[in-house]
């Protein structure tokens, strides 16, 4: 019933360039650099990345809602043939939670504690979709009732400290799809949750994408969670985008040494009991406002030759490929 | 078998074990009104550890798993007595813990550290990485001033820290680094049993590696034994010989790693491992686990998993599953006692 039909073939969503600064008395530091990447419609990008390379700021920027002191500075964000830059406050309003809904990492943090889960959920459906209180109350029992909250018309009455994070998380996902939106942006959206739980939320998300042909762009630190629910996988380092391409080939196929690194460092559940060292990637990670020369990762890369130092970080596939910044790794796969 | 019964039967080591833990309770007791007490409502109690037992050997490392309000961080918090556990014994080579006196908890305190999650807030930011390793080893007159820039400088080398970060202090170090620097401050009183508590939780996976590599360098180099609590599976999997699967305060299955991650046998067990996320497997169309741990205050009676389990039997609601053996060394506390494998499930009888 939610399905609707894009015009043509463009992506819902293409992002070119987009860069994030950050300024205060002290310096500037590029927190994403020249990220570019498109999300078509029925399809879900994931990114990965360790904490500070930008994949948050990354989303944030998407609906303009990146802190204080930081900023967009260049790029474009073209939602359906318009560019979200450009477009004034009150416009993007009417985007932001409408066409375009975010959950976060924390459900605590994001719910009001002095409303109702009731108020909290069809507050959206009024202000977003002007509908009466009764028709609001109706939709948000079928809400809470679909994200898969026993009882839900009790729950209604419920304030956020009366559930558990799990269920918080329910209804963080029952106000963002609310508005049936066509693209719901992710931020670590099981990372505070028990395995079994995040087992739970993710497939529920899945459920929804399927139901409504949702797009997605699913932020995460964890590989495994990123590799079962992405068709495509972007890969982060330092604010750069370093790989990316088909969730398959980028996983087990990995162009770029970060990615190729990131995968040998984690602990392998199928490999219990054979007790070999793990392969970490050496040193540390850079520090955003005094970055490398030449390529982020070019200090910790075991494969650093001297023309590490001048690559352009240009991703070198065309859209939809395959791609990686690093010109020096073919044919060296994991 | 009774649970009692069982916690002799699992000293795989040669000779007496380093730590034995023997039917280990915790109870936590909220706060009632006056109103509540005058009507003798009774005082709510919440169970943390309601029973667990557990043996920990010289160059062993034993994995705790479980979902957070398991009871793994109460566990290892009543073995080094920072609580007061309500019933059961604990004992470190064959001395008893929570009946020492304050002289002997000292001591037994120094053989035994704990390590925790958050390296942010473990640390004191006001003291030098120097004075933060050196500290411990001052208070328990391990060393004195003299001896005390050596100490800290082999401490440094032992956990591949530069020397030159003993100057400064945990605000200019990285999470690796800084927990780094509190692995040195608990080796700094030769342990012989180190406790990590979610030690790797927050680290990112390229510098956890770093650390579960150098956990296992420690454990075989200076015949530690280990305590490794975590909820990722990955990371137990890697690092330990055995491990214990904790469920609302108990232990749901035991044994060694391989055995209880390649041939479980509770269903709880089984979901979790099917619920985590791999690169290779494919995800599941249903979730491996419907519904949410219990309260800690209400206890399903029976076998507390039999809310969220698949399996269960009648005797599942009204009667306490006692271990059962499956293999030698691998314990499961399960009626129906599933055999899974690769997502088959065939049920098994007796």
């Amino acid at each position: 019933m939610m399905k609707q039909s894009m015009s043509g073939e463009s992506p819902l969503l293409k992002v070119d360039d987009l860069t994030v600064g950050f300024a205060d008395r002290r310096g500037f530091l590029l927190a994403a650099n020249r990220v570019s990447f498109s999300v078509p419609k029925d399809h879900t990008l994931g990114v990965v990345g360790e904490s500070g390379c930008g994949k948050s700021v990354t989303l944030r920027s998407l609906l303009g809602l990146v802190p204080y002191p930081g900023e967009v500075i260049a790029g474009s964000i073209m939602w359906m043939g318009r560019d979200l830059r450009t477009l004034s406050k009150k416009e993007l309003e009417r985007i932001r939670g409408k066409d375009i809904s975010m959950i976060f990492q924390d459900p605590t943090s994001c719910l009001n504690p002095v409303f109702s889960v009731g108020d909290q959920i069809t507050e959206m459906l009024r202000m977003k979709l002007h509908m009466s209180r009764q028709k609001a109350f109706n939709r948000a029992v079928e809400l809470l009732d679909r994200v898969g909250i026993p009882s839900p018309k009790q729950r209604l009455a419920d304030y956020p400290h009366q559930l558990s994070g799990g269920m918080r998380q329910r209804v963080m996902i029952a106000i963002a799809i609310a508005s049936q939106p066509k693209l719901l942006l992710a931020d670590e959206p099981t990372t505070a949750l028990d395995v079994t739980i995040q087992d739970q939320i993710l497939s529920l998300l899945a459920e929804i994408r399927e139901e409504t042909g949702m797009s997605m762009i699913l932020v995460s630190h964890d590989v495994g969670v990123v590799a079962q629910n992405a068709d495509e996988v972007a890969v982060m380092y330092a604010g750069w985008l370093v790989e990316r391409g088909a969730a398959r080939e980028v996983l087990h196929g990995p162009r770029h040494p970060y990615t190729q690194g990131l995968l040998n460092a984690i602990p392998k559940i199928d490999q219990v009991g054979q007790r070999n060292p793990l392969v970490p990637i050496q040193g540390q990670p850079p520090n955003l406002a005094n970055l490398p020369q030449g390529c982020p990762f070019q200090p910790r890369c075991p494969f650093v030759n001297e023309r590490c130092y001048s690559v352009s970080m240009e991703l070198d596939r065309q859209e939809r490929e395959h791609g990686s910044t690093c010109p020096f790794m073919d044919g060296e796969g994991a | 078998m009774s649970i009692h019964g069982w916690g002799g039967c699992v000293k795989s080591g040669k000779g007496s074990p380093l730590l034995e833990v023997h039917d280990l309770s915790k109870y936590f007791f909220t706060k009632r009104t006056v109103l509540k007490s005058i009507f003798g409502k009774p005082q709510p109690r919440l169970v943390a550890l309601d029973g667990v037992s557990m043996t920990l050997n010289r160059n062993e490392t034993l994995g705790l798993v479980g979902e957070s309000g398991s009871g793994k961080s109460t566990t290892a918090r009543c073995i080094v007595r920072l609580h007061e556990p309500d019933k059961g014994s604990v004992l470190f080579e064959g001395r008893d813990v929570l009946s020492a006196g304050a002289e002997e908890i000292r001591k037994i305190r120094r053989e035994m550290q704990l390590i925790y999650q958050d390296p942010y807030t473990s640390l004191n930011p006001r003291l030098t990485v120097r004075a933060a390793i050196s500290e411990p080893a001052r208070v328990h007159g391990l060393v004195d001033r003299s001896g005390e820039s050596d100490l800290v400088e082999e401490l440094l080398l032992r956990v591949s820290l530069p020397s030159t970060v003993a100057d400064l202090r945990p605000r200019a170090l990285s999470g690796g680094q800084r927990q780094r620097v509190a692995i040195a401050r608990a080796l700094s009183l030769h342990p012989k049993v180190i406790i990590a508590d979610e030690a790797v939780s927050a680290l990112d996976v390229s510098i956890q590696a770093q650390m579960l590599n150098l956990f296992d360098e420690l454990c075989k180099g200076l015949g530690l034994g280990m305590i490794f609590i975590a909820h990722q599976l990955s990371v137990i999997a890697h690092i330990s010989q055995r491990v214990a699967i904790m469920y609302l305060g108990r232990i749901v299955e035991t044994g060694p790693t391989p055995e209880v991650f390649l041939r479980p046998r509770h269903p709880y067990t089984d979901a979790l491992l099917k619920a985590h996320p791999t690169i290779e497997s494919q995800r599941n169309r249903t979730p491996a686990l419907s519904g949410e741990i219990p309260s800690p205050y209400a206890i399903p009676r029976g076998c507390r998993f039999n809310t969220r389990c698949r399996y269960t039997e009648n005797r599942c609601f009204s009667e306490d599953p006692p271990p059962v053996e499956v293999s030698p060394g691998h314990y499961s506390w399960c009626h129906v006692l599933p055999e899974f494998s690769s997502g088959m499930v065939t049920k098994k009888t007796g």
